[in-house]
Parts: structure tokens; C-alpha cells; sequence
């Protein structure tokens, strides 16, 4: 059992196939509580697949994996429930809710999951929403929003509950620059207000240095470095070492 | 033999799907407003295309029956063979194919969608059991809506042949109705409008079995809108014969 208060999230020795093919190999890895994690690696190489078992949306073959207190491997799904409560899942095209307003995907989980009035819920709805600078787009549904809309309005989804941790999969893909940058911003104002801890699969290596407080990377299942931005810069893995620097 | 092996498997998953959704559907938490608003998207958007459909395949039904029963003297035949053969087969069958057509590849492909761009993903990720979100108001939308559909069915297939039936006879209103109903029995009419709850629950069960374990992204949800229409419809024909025999035994009197 995980000991140590100050560890948010844990992986403990796992392993994941599908079929034939391993994605997750003996991984061990663990962020503490208030810091940033960036994952990287190669396309297919399991980053994913490492939140989706966090988020316990998928077990693991073998392994722990600690969230707070918990082992979410073999937790029931009444456990399960208190250990996602803790948790805030930006996914990589943002999973909104297509027939719900972009208010309604926001108001859902506090609806779902608290026992607050209507005025409580919408206060913490516009809050959050101007958190993300989208004041003004609470009753667009999400075919109307741009792609860095969306991306901005799932991670307002993932944060309207206060998670303690949040996990992000790739937050910055199919944006410019500027609107990736202002999504790690979010991030890392969360992070910084808040004692967020976070779990970000990037491929983009600016963001990971800014963000990151320590770089976990992955390469054909394999936990092949692991360590601060400098520690992985220098690292004697040659995958790792690129995906850092170049 | 590959195939009888698939097709077993096949049957086993949507009959463990099903049993699911009898379980779930009994225990709380009950998604009341998720079954309002399938209810809107199930009912109510299919009731002009039932009256539509019912209204013209009533006035082409009397249309044929006229030709025939002419040669035998027998028109006046026609409002109680009308009725028969809508309220007993013809209204519950037909108002079920065109569900299955409207609302069961509409069920498929939602569900495939949410599948593969992660909203069943979100759902369960804000601690929401999403097969009881998605899944259970579908199919409950189906089994309650179904029956009252059929009504439509029955009773606009009946005024397209009365309709039908002025153009070409001038037959009062009231002689028609009393025509049309005097041979009916209830057992004729309550039977298989309820048979339609089964027929409901097929469409509901197996569309939407397809779209939520559909796991081949954009291609899932093609295979899923397909597939719910084409299944949910043979298996609601062969649901159809074991039922009238099931009726027939239960209420020997409805046997023609």
C-alpha cells in the first residue's frame, strides 16, 4: 500500500495488452501531490492508455495503480465513484456532450454529483467558464465551438468538480501555438492556485518544459526515462533524449 | 461451421446485454429526465411518420381489398377487414418496422458516435454509470412509445381506408365504424398492441448493443446504424410469430 501522504498518483509494476500486443510493460511511475507530470513518447507507445487506467476506464493485467489512498485496481464501482471524485480527465478531443449546451456540460457532473441549489450550480458553471474565457459561450452547443473552444471547454468540464488531480491527454494537439500556450497556462494556473496535481500526454515539447516538474517517458510500453526536464535531457536513452530536445 | 459459431456468440452478448437492461432498468438511480427526452426523440418525432404511413398504407389496402371482394359480393366487408388486419397485424408490425428503420439506426449510430469520440468515456469518467444514462432511457423510450405509436398506426390506417373507401362508395361514417368494429374483440385489439413492448425493447436492446460496445471508431458507427436496423427488424418478425402463437394460446378467441 501506498504510505507516503504527498503521492497524488501511483504506478506500481503495470501491465497492459491488448491481445498480442503490449502497451504497458512493468511501468512504475508516481507524481506527488501539487506537481506536473508530462508523458511522453511516440505515437501508440501507451500514454493514453496510462490515464484511461488511472481514470480506472480501463484494469490494468497486472500491477497497482494508487490514486490518494486507493488501489483503483479491483475497487468496486461504489469506490470507484470516490476515487474519480478526486479526479478531472480532459480528453483528447474534449468528449463533449453533443446534445447538451456547453452550460449543460458543465452543469451535469454538479447536478449528477452534488447537492448543491440551482443559483450554487450556476455560479460555479459561470465561474469556471470564465476561468477558461468562455463567459460568453455558456449556451453554444459544441458543434458551434472552434477546436481551442473545445479543448478550453473540456478542461472547464474537468475542473467544475475541483479535482485534486487532473489528467490531460494532449491539451495542446491540432492548435496554434498561441491558444497551446494559453491552454498551459490554465493548466499551470491551476496547478499553481489550486495544488492541482496534474498528469499531461503531450507531444509538445515547449508545453512539457513549461509545465512539467518532473517527464516521465514511454517507448513501446517501456518506462524509459524518467526524472526533472534536465534529468531526462541528459538521460543516456536516446528516444528520450529526442523527444526532449529536438 | 465458422459462422453457427458467430452467430451463437452473437446471441449470447445481445442476450447478456438484455438481461442487463432488465436488471438496471428495475434499480435505482431511474434517469427520468434522460426518458423524457428520449421519449420527446422517440415519440413525438416519430408520430408523423407513422400517420403518414399508416394513413396511405390504409387507403392502398382498401384500394386492393375493394378489387377483390367485388368479385365476390362482399364489400361491405371491407371496413371489418380493414380493422382486423390493422389492429391485428398490420398496425403493430409496420409502426414497429418503421421504428426500428427511424429510431433504431438513430440509437446505433448515437451511441457508436459517443463511443468512439470518448463521451461514453466522460460519463463514466464524472462517476455516471453510463449504461443506465444512455442505454436504459432508450430502451424504456422504445417499450412505452411503441404501443401508443401502434395506436396511431391502427386508427390512421383506419381513416385513410375510410377515406379510400368514400371516394369510391360514399359509405356514411357512422356505417363504417360500425362495420369496422363490430367484428373486433377486445383480445383482438388490447394483444397485440401490447405485443409491441416486446417489439420495443428488441429495437431499443439491440441498437443499442451495437452502439455502445462498437469499439471500430468512425466505421463502428456506420456497422451500428446498419446493423441495429437490419437485426432489430428480423428479429422482430420472428419475435411477431412466436408472439401470435403465444396470444393465440392465451386468448383463443382472437384466432381468425
Amino acid at each position: 500500500m501506498s504510505t507516503d501522504r504527498n503521492i497524488a498518483v501511483e504506478f506500481k509494476n503495470v501491465t497492459k495488452a491488448f491481445g498480442e500486443k503490449r502497451v504497458l510493460n512493468d511501468v512504475s511511475f508516481h507524481v506527488e501531490q501539487g506537481q506536473a507530470l508530462c508523458l511522453l513518447g511516440r505515437s501508440g507507445t501507451g500514454k493514453s492508455v496510462t490515464l484511461k487506467i488511472i481514470m480506472a476506464l480501463m484494469r490494468p493485467d497486472l500491477g497497482e495503480v494508487w490514486v490518494d489512498r486507493d488501489n483503483v485496481v479491483g475497487l468496486g464501482e461504489r469506490g470507484l465513484s470516490t476515487v474519480r471524485r478526486k479526479l478531472g480527465y480532459l480528453f483528447q478531443d474534449a468528449a463533449l456532450f453533443d446534445s447538451l449546451t456547453l452550460y449543460e456540460n458543465l452543469a451535469l457532473p454538479l447536478q449528477r454529483l452534488t447537492k448543491k441549489s440551482k443559483s450554487q450550480i450556476d455560479d460555479m458553471t459561470l465561474q469556471v467558464l470564465a476561468e477558461v474565457g468562455l463567459s460568453t459561450d455558456g449556451a453554444k452547443y459544441p458543434s458551434a465551438l472552434s477546436g481551442g473552444m473545445r479543448k478550453r471547454a473540456g478542461l472547464a468540464r474537468a475542473l467544475v468538480l475541483e479535482p485534486k488531480i487532473l489528467l490531460a491527454d494532449e491539451p495542446s494537439s491540432g492548435l496554434d501555438r498561441i491558444t497551446a500556450s494559453e491552454i498551459d497556462e490554465l493548466l499551470l494556473r491551476r496547478k499553481r492556485e489550486h495544488g492541482t496535481s496534474l498528469i499531461v500526454v503531450t507531444h509538445d515539447v515547449h508545453g512539457a518544459r513549461r509545465i512539467a516538474d518532473r517527464v516521465a517517458v514511454l517507448d513501446k510500453g517501456n518506462l524509459v526515462a524518467f526524472g526533472s526536464v534536465e534529468e531526462v535531457t541528459q538521460s543516456g536513452n536516446d528516444i528520450a533524449r529526442r523527444l526532449i530536445t529536438e | 461451421m465458422h459462422w453457427l459459431g458467430r452467430v451463437f456468440e452473437f446471441v449470447g452478448k445481445v442476450g447478456i446485454f438484455s438481461v442487463r437492461v432488465l436488471v438496471d432498468a428495475v434499480q435505482p438511480p431511474f434517469e427520468l429526465a434522460q426518458l423524457a427526452r428520449q421519449l420527446a426523440e422517440v415519440g413525438n418525432k416519430s408520430v408523423a411518420l407513422i400517420v403518414v404511413s399508416g394513413f396511405a398504407l390504409g387507403a392502398v389496402m382498401t384500394l386492393h381489398t375493394r378489387n377483390t371482394l367485388v368479385t365476390f359480393g362482399a364489400t361491405a366487408m371491407i371496413p371489418a377487414v380493414q380493422a382486423l388486419s390493422f389492429f391485428i397485424e398490420i398496425g403493430p408490425l409496420v409502426a414497429a418496422l418503421l421504428l426500428a428503420g427511424r429510431v433504431g439506426s438513430g440509437i446505433g449510430a448515437v451511441l457508436a458516435n459517443m463511443r468512439a469520440s470518448e463521451q461514453i468515456d466522460a460519463i463514466e469518467s464524472l462517476s455516471i454509470d453510463s449504461f443506465k444514462f444512455l442505454v436504459i432511457p432508450r430502451v424504456l423510450a422504445c417499450v412505452i412509445a411503441l404501443p401508443l405509436l401502434t395506436l396511431f398506426m391502427d386508427f390512421s390506417g383506419l381513416l385513410g381506408g375510410f377515406l379510400s373507401e368514400v371516394l369510391a362508395s360514399h359509405i356514411a361514417p357512422e356505417l363504417y365504424i360500425n362495420r369496422a368494429f363490430n367484428n373486433l374483440q377486445w383480445s383482438n385489439f388490447i394483444a397485440p398492441t401490447v405485443k409491441t413492448t416486446v417489439f420495443g425493447f428488441i429495437i431499443g436492446s439491440v441498437s443499442s448493443y451495437f452502439g455502445y460496445t462498437t469499439d471500430k471508431g468512425a466505421q463502428g458507427v456506420k456497422e451500428a446504424a446498419t446493423n441495429s436496423v437490419v437485426i432489430s427488424s428480423l428479429l422482430i418478425i420472428l419475435a411477431d410469430v412466436l408472439l401470435i402463437k403465444c396470444i393465440f394460446f392465451l386468448f383463443p378467441d382472437s384466432a381468425i
